[in-house]
């Protein structure tokens, strides 16, 4: 094939990746969108195979084939728990793949002009920090080494030095490539990946996977300077801004830093000060019910907890059932809902959860005050008041979810524990609030079946919006409303 | 290409990356993530580049793993993509 044919054939798959991404900004357009990019993917491929510089085929086809395999394997068994992990996991290999294509260019031809050789030792960089950061984001993620930051002596005063004399060994190869500059360069970004990410705590993972993603676009951007092919560079360009702006967005939702996060030691840490003394109140499932049942309208607030529990599929069946009682029903999504962006929409997605229904953050804390029940499924730091009003706590200016302007707040917890920042939460402590202790599969189980049986209002008058107490008992019901409004009125059994 | 021509790209198609991402609701984050992750796997051109111009065994070699990683990238990055997509649906009511 022609050079220009060729060069052509990069264009349109240029402009297929853009086209592709616009369509991912909406959920009707989205599943179309990735189609295309996935075209544009095989154009450029399939243009490059044809490339008149390639001249053998044997390691080519065997590597499309063992790739495949284990991509289509990895696609199909993935969990969607395990989301954060298989983005981790590819990541990784994008970035090794780049560093990889920047050693063996570097083996073919060693003797590279100034460009190339800026550009290769810039490729070797990000995608070896980006291989092997992601590969210990991933076992920190599936556990498979302990979440906590891990340090070692020093590691302020090392991790700059080592950083430096990488950039040194990277303007060395610059100006005159040697193969000694070049694996050692080589080396200390693998090293470097690893002492980077081993002291950032689990809950910063999902920063760190935006950001990870960001640099194996630009790994391979700097592959694509390397070889003269501008479909890496823009290609490689976007993912690079758009994991940039994934980041932004998770560190401003958890009111981090970047350069915070990545100086480590943040979560998996507790003060275990949390003594709580002060009494909450309880309720049941019965008592619960009818509260639900004929609330005008219900925000659910799911967390990671109630994917945790596999509770999705019972919640939505929670929320078909007081649709059909002409509630209200829509959920509150937290931007960290979830291990990474985006995560708990995917989540409730699978449990054939209308997208219409999720609303976003900033959408819906107007709303609040509006809204009869809030229900909070293990989810716990995300709608920590304190976050908002006590300018001591160590979340303070964290935006949150403001479930406490609900009229009734009701939250499905297993126990008081703390949260993951390991901070107590004045949301439980509240007037307004009603503790139901237990698993979240179980627990809204349990609510979906009394929901079914719920034939008494729980009063006859319904709360006006932020009255502080739910509302009061207006006496002489039957027993079911006595048991409800007693759970409403004056708390019964103080814990 | 020349440096200048191959920056002024790379800027330019970086100001394409913030203006269209940013315009991504979070609901669809997840899988923009992976859907990007995916398209970074582009390297994939460079390996197939890398791995068959038989300029000797371990640049070969080298090629070949690259292959292989980018491949890995590339079909399982697109293949949950949809995966996830196929799942979000709105429930006409």
């Amino acid at each position: 094939m022609s050079t220009e044919l060729l060069a052509f054939a990069y264009l349109v798959a240029v402009a297929l990746f853009v086209l592709g991404i616009k369509r991912l900004s909406s959920p009707a357009t989205a599943r179309s969108g990735n189609r295309l990019s996935a075209i544009a993917m095989l154009i450029a491929v399939g243009a490059t195979l044809v490339d008149a510089s390639v001249i053998s085929y044997q390691a080519i086809g065997a590597g499309l084939v063992v790739g495949g395999v284990v991509g289509v394997i990895a696609a199909q068994r993935v969990a969607m728990t395990a989301m954060p992990e298989l983005v981790a996991g590819f990541n990784g290999l994008g970035g090794g793949a780049s560093a990889l294509v920047a050693a063996s260019a570097f083996l073919a031809n060693s003797d590279q002009a100034i460009v190339p050789s800026a550009a290769l030792s810039a490729s070797v960089l990000v995608g070896g920090i980006t291989f092997t950061g992601s590969l210990i984001a991933l076992f920190k993620l599936s556990g498979k080494i302990k979440g906590a930051p891990v340090h070692y002596p020093g590691q302020k005063i090392g991790d700059t030095a080592l950083g430096l004399i990488a950039i040194g060994l990277a303007v060395a190869f610059t100006i005159s490539p040697s193969p000694e500059t070049f694996w050692g360069l080589s080396g200390l970004a693998l090293l470097l990946g690893v002492l980077r990410v081993l002291p950032i705590g689990g809950g910063d993972m999902p920063v760190v996977i935006a950001f990870l993603n960001s640099l194996s676009g630009v790994a391979a951007s700097m592959a694509g300077f390397a070889l003269g092919s501008s479909v890496l560079i823009i290609a490689g360009a976007i993912v690079g801004a758009s994991g940039l702006i994934l980041t932004g967005i998770m560190v401003r939702a958890m009111n981090r830093t970047l350069l915070g996060v990545l100086a480590g030691g943040f979560g998996g840490t507790s003060n275990g000060a949390v003594t709580s003394e002060k009494p909450v109140r309880r309720t049941t499932a019965e008592d619960l019910a009818p509260v639900l049942a004929y609330a005008r309208s219900v925000v659910i607030v799911p967390g990671y907890g109630l994917a945790v529990a596999h509770a999705q599929h019972v919640m939505r069946e929670l929320a078909d059932q007081l649709e059909s009682r002409g509630v209200q029903v829509r959920y509150a999504i937290h931007p960290v809902a979830g291990r990474m962006p985006g995560h708990m929409n995917v989540l409730l997605a699978e449990a054939d959860v209308s997208y219409d229904l999720l609303v976003d953050m900033d959408d819906i804390n107007g709303e609040f005050v509006r809204t009869d029940v809030a229900l909070v499924v293990g989810a716990n730091d995300v709608v920590n008041p304190a976050a908002r009003e006590d300018v001591d706590s160590p979340i303070y200016g964290m935006p949150i979810l403001n479930v406490d302007h609900a009229a009734t707040v009701v939250v499905i917890k297993r126990s008081l524990s703390p949260g993951f920042a390991g901070i107590d939460n004045p949301l439980f402590y509240m007037d307004n609030t009603l503790m139901m202790f237990g698993d979240a599969k179980q627990a809204v189980g349990e609510l979906v079946s009394e929901v079914k049986e719920a034939r008494y209002r729980p009063s006859v008058t319904l709360p006006p919006p932020r009255s502080g107490g739910g509302w009061e008992a207006d006496g002489g019901g039957s027993l079911s409303e006595l048991r409800v409004s007693r759970c409403k009125g004056r708390p019964s059994s103080l814990v | 290409m020349e440096l200048i021509a191959a920056l002024t790209v790379f800027v330019l198609a970086a100001f394409v990356g913030f203006e269209m991402i940013n315009k991504v609701p979070p609901t669809l984050h997840t899988p923009l993530m992976s859907g990007s992750n995916a398209i970074s796997g582009v390297t994939l051109v460079g390996a197939i580049l890398v791995a068959g111009t038989g300029a000797g065994t371990a640049a070969t070699i080298l090629g070949f793993m690259a292959v292989v990683f980018a491949t890995i990238n590339v079909v399982g990055g697109f293949m949950v993509t949809d995966r996830m997509l196929e799942m979000f649906k709105k429930n006409d009511r």
